[in-house]
């Protein structure tokens, strides 16, 4: 029989291990999959996870499909790590695309170089104003922001709906729900020619960066982490678990909107009725990938987006069903999150009584 | 041995590189933005799809890629399909206009057809079917078969392709039946069945016995039969969703025009900036069979402003034309323009409310 | 103003019903869930689960009683993966709940492929001779599906269970303290792996429940976001099954009240309108949870929290 027992210390070994064995476990079961379909495995495999980005400007997209999940995901686990639980970053970066956008679409015309600084600087406001009810409903009233931020998702979302069929909509644009194009001032420069990877990529490196060296070096850092760890521990030591709360909170909104932003005046370029396929929401996988350490959000960044650009070659090259491509990435996903238990655990297979 | 080797590879290379492109097929790649399903806007998409492999055969290959969402992802889709050396890239919905339109200009020797977008260039076409025709002749099927004089119509966005639609049905109706009125609900999503059926059960319970919708689930229909009213679908013949409610449906048939397109790209005739809006006359929009409670004499009419329309001696929108408010917006004697319905944003006379926003 | 005649009501007062009762086993189902202290967040994929598995269940017995029991099975193993995860391996519920729901997403529509567009016979409305034909009352009460009943039933014995069972005390137990709840020697692990898993069967009976009934067919996604419209009612219905009920019925009927309005032609931006139950469960929140005591009252404490027993 196969049990689970604790171990006296994290295996060192396990943490980059366990990883490794989910994406074999992936791999394995994947084949399966693909070859009990009909499909050839390896082929299937190669396009899913080499095909993607096996030139240059498929590794630029790889970039750039991961900086919104980057971004969302480094924030989160702020909070995460200091168990606050904000789960609207979703909403959050529909709102920094909201403030941004509004802003690009009120001076269209302006060719000022300042416009990019503004609104990156409404982006994170926007993002962080959104996330500011949360905590003031939690630090205030003790709801539970769970469940608050999931709720002001929705909001956002018919916010934004509203905006592009309304005051925002593109007046050349047939009525059309969606608003003009913006101006060239309001377009994000790019990092690589012929390609669409902005510099957004850059600034989302640089914050996994600071938000490393924010977690472990840093006095704020070691606040998160002892009121996540031991609450009363951090009473005792006078950190106020309010003031974690709000710093959480912010910070996440605050960057998940950057991500809105760094979207709509990235690869969008308007305000469109929907902003994100659910960054914020797989951000949130992202986070728990990353084992909630911005080195490792980063990586399990790369790796989910890689998969989403592995379902559409898949489906381009073989006719693979999209329906496949959802069974594969929701196994990758659980394989992922269950072989991090072999970090903390280790499998003892023993017998109950020795039989010869 | 070595002589025939050495002869065959002459030969080889006197055809040169065109016999080595013949063997490499052409490549057309489709993007959509639902699942293709079994019926509605993707599905009718795909079988014209499936026309161009049926003529072409191995002389080409046809991918798709299907759920694409609107924004960032569909221009990566496109932008694969033009760097592996895609001839042509069908784009199916309006939210692939601005995608489209960027990855064409990188690639200006590959050919762009983008569905239901204003925005040309040399490189990228559009195109639309006059779906109003088709829901002019279906409005003459809902005026004669209403008794209630409520006709109810299920709609998804408030954008002008779908105003146009309720404005040439309710003008098929009038034509008719000028007592008749129709009641608009929006859903406010392309595919939502138990918002539909919400949205047709209220209709219904409003006294409404004919509807009609522009959405993508048939839960309209099975609303109608469900509620013993009738109902009329869209997009694909839906009858099976309802075999004693489904009266008929305006079906696009996207089949010709794919087949045309193809052929002008392996011929090399192909052109851009041109934009393509057809109807019954090139078989673009058609009505689907009739059911049998359809009585002659409405079969017949259809039949009879089907002609006209294809002679050009009818036009759903000739003025007079009012809005619901009682304002004349197409004086007698005119038609309205192409432009004009493009951006159609209010309501003829008959429709009941007013146009959100 | 025309249109609302004793008929249209009726009319309206069905729809309600049948609009809210896939969101009342939904609700219910999470609300026992989250009671043992487990947040899952998968509702939206165990509904897509349940209404394909239904589904492929009708169309191949051609009875709906099975259709209902297979959408339940179906739910439920699914929420066993969601529970082995958390409570054997011990991964984090809010992201293993969110890859439930991609993975429930991805499989439904993988089995559901052959079977879209296929057209089958759902369950009808009841008719009881007498009773139905009286006017007015009879179709109100006698003319539902049996389902929509069927959810009054589940709503009163889930209230009557929390309250008045010692199972259901001892589930709120766990929910409410699991160290202490281990400390008397309750199987926390067990009790949380059966609320999970009661969750998942209810789940997949809402998601049939729209496959078979609300709208009898199959297409990907179907359920369209009413996974997560259940998840706001449980906070709507601060964890009360009656409150839960009552939710549901309010916000099926603010939806078809607003699609009435419409179709008379009144001017509403439908996305402003759309924001309100959100923005309701909001306020409701803040309201429940103003006062400490209060909330404790009612929101399991251990919500989403991990338990290790030996940690």
């Amino acid at each position: 029989m196969i049990r689970l027992e604790p171990r006296l210390a994290p295996s060192r070994t396990m943490v980059y291990g366990a990883p490794l064995l989910a994406v074999v476990l992936t791999l394995i079961t994947g084949a399966a999959l693909f070859s009990a379909l009909g499909y050839n495995p390896l082929q299937s495999l190669y396009l899913f996870f080499i095909q993607p980005i096996s030139d240059s400007y498929g590794i630029t997209e790889l970039l750039l499909k991961a900086t919104p999940l980057t971004l969302c995901a480094v924030g989160l686990a702020v909070g995460f790590r200091g168990n606050v639980w904000n789960i609207g970053a979703e909403g959050q970066l529909t709102m920094g695309a909201i403030t941004a956008g509004a802003i690009a679409v009120t001076w269209h015309d302006s060719t000022s170089s300042l416009m990019i600084p503004i609104m990156i600087v409404a982006g994170l406001a926007g993002g962080m104003a959104w996330a500011a009810i949360p905590a003031l409903l939690k630090t205030r009233f003790h709801a539970n922001e769970i469940l608050t931020s999931l709720m002001l998702t929705y909001v956002a979302t018919f916010f934004l709906g509203y905006l592009v069929n309304g005051p925002l909509r593109d007046p050349e644009g047939f009525n059309f729900p969606e608003s003009r194009m913006f101006g060239d001032a309001a377009l994000l420069p790019m990092l690589v020619e012929e390609s669409r990877l902005h510099i957004g990529a850059l600034i989302a490196l640089f914050v996994v960066i600071l938000g490393w060296v924010m977690m472990a070096r840093t006095l704020i850092g070691f606040q998160v982490k002892v009121v996540g760890l031991t609450p009363l521990a951090a009473h005792y030591a006078g950190f106020s678990p309010k003031k974690v709360v709000w710093m959480s909170l912010l910070l996440g909104g605050a960057l998940a909107g950057l991500a809105g932003m760094f979207e709509v005046a990235g690869p969008i370029g308007q305000l469109q009725p929907v902003i994100s396929p659910g960054y914020g929401f797989t951000a949130i996988i992202v986070a728990f990938l990353g084992r909630l350490h911005p080195i490792g959000i980063l990586l399990a960044a790369l790796l989910v987006a890689l998969s989403y650009l592995g379902g559409e070659t898949v489906q381009m090259e073989l006719s693979l069903p999209l329906a496949v491509t959802g069974v594969f990435q929701g196994m990758l996903l659980f394989f992922l999150l269950a072989c991090d238990v072999l970090i903390n655990y280790r499998l003892s297979i023993g017998f109950k009584g020795k039989t010869a | 041995m070595g002589k025939l080797k050495a002869a065959l590879v002459a030969a080889t290379l006197a055809l040169g590189t065109t016999a080595a492109q013949a063997e490499e097929p052409a490549k057309f790649g489709f993007v959509y933005v639902s699942p293709i399903g079994d019926a509605g806007y993707t599905y009718q998409h795909d079988l014209g799809r499936k026309a161009i492999e049926e003529k072409y055969g191995d002389k080409i290959k046809v991918s798709f890629v299907e759920s694409v969402a609107e924004g960032p992802d569909s221009e990566r889709v496109i932008m694969n399909y033009a760097k592996s050396g895609y001839k042509a890239v069908f784009a199916t919905s309006f939210g692939y206009m601005n995608p489209t339109l960027k990855v064409a200009k990188k690639f200006p020797k590959v050919a762009f057809e983008h569905a239901t977008g204003y925005k040309r260039a040399a490189n990228v076409n559009t195109y639309l079917a006059r779906f109003y025709e088709g829901r002019y002749l279906v409005g003459l099927v809902a005026g004669k078969m209403t008794k209630s004089n409520v006709i109810g119509y299920v709609a998804a966005f408030p954008i002008p392709e779908v105003v146009r639609g309720i404005n040439a049905f309710t003008q098929g109706i009038r034509a008719v039946n000028p007592d008749a009125q129709v009641r608009v609900i929006w859903t406010n999503s392309w595919f939502d069945p138990g918002k539909e059926r919400e949205a047709a059960d209220t209709l219904i319970g409003q006294g409404a016995d004919v509807l009609n919708m522009h959405a993508d689930s048939p839960a309209t229909i099975q609303a109608a039969e469900d509620a013993g009213v009738y109902a009329i679908g869209y997009n694909s013949d839906l009858s099976k969703f309802g075999p004693k409610a489904h009266l008929t449906a305006s079906v696009t048939n996207w089949a010709p025009y794919y087949v045309k397109r193809v052929e002008e790209v392996m011929n090399g005739t192909w052109k851009g900036n041109q934009d393509t809006w057809d109807g019954l006359k090139e078989d673009m929009v058609q009505v689907a069979p009739f059911n049998d409670a359809v009585p002659q004499d409405v079969r017949d009419l259809v039949e009879k402003a089907k002609a006209d329309i294809i002679a050009g001696t009818l036009h759903p929108f000739a003025g007079p034309v009012k809005d619901n408010e009682g304002k004349e917006r197409i004086p007698a004697g005119s038609t309205m323009s192409d432009g004009d319905m493009l951006g159609f944003n209010w309501y003829v006379e008959g429709v009941v409310g007013k146009l959100p926003n | 103003m025309i249109g609302f005649e004793v008929e249209t009501l009726i009319a309206i007062l069905l729809g309600v019903a049948r609009g809210a009762t896939p969101l009342v086993f939904a609700a219910i189902g999470e609300l026992i869930t989250e009671k043992s202290g487990v947040l899952n967040l998968g509702v939206e994929g165990m509904m897509l689960v349940g209404a394909v598995a239904g589904f492929i269940a009708v169309v191949a017995t051609g009875s709906p009683t099975l259709g209902f029991f297979a959408a339940m099975l179906a739910g439920a193993l699914l929420a066993s993966l969601f529970a082995f995860l958390v409570l054997v391996l011990h991964t984090n519920q809010v992201a293993s709940g969110l890859a439930l729901t991609i993975f429930g997403v991805g499989v439904s529509a993988f089995f559901g492929l052959g079977y879209i567009g296929t057209p089958i016979k759902g369950p009808q409305a009841i008719h009881i001779p007498v009773l139905t034909d009286i006017p007015v009352i009879g179709p109100l009460l006698f003319g539902h599906d049996i389902m929509v009943y069927l959810a009054f039933v589940l709503v009163a014995a889930t209230a009557w269970f929390l309250s008045k069972s010692r199972w259901g005390m001892i589930l709120r137990a766990v929910g409410e303290s699991h160290h202490a709840a281990h400390a008397i020697g309750y199987p926390v692990v067990m009790i949380r792996f059966f609320a999970i898993l009661f969750g998942g069967a209810m789940c997949g009976l809402a998601g049939a429940y729209i496959s078979l009934i609300y709208t009898p067919m199959w297409a990907e996604n179907m359920t369209a976001g009413r996974g997560w419209i259940a998840l706001a009612l449980v906070v709507f219905a601060t964890w009360k099954p009656g409150r839960a009920l009552i939710g549901a019925y309010l916000f099926g009927g603010v939806t078809i009240l607003q699609l009435n309005v419409q179709s008379l032609g009144v001017d509403v931006s439908a996305h402003l309108m759309n924001m309100l139950p959100y923005i309701a469960t909001i306020l409701v929140l803040v309201l429940i949870s103003r006062d400490e005591t209060k909330i404790r009252l009612n929101a399991p404490a251990c919500l989403g929290k991990p338990f290790r027993a030996d940690g």
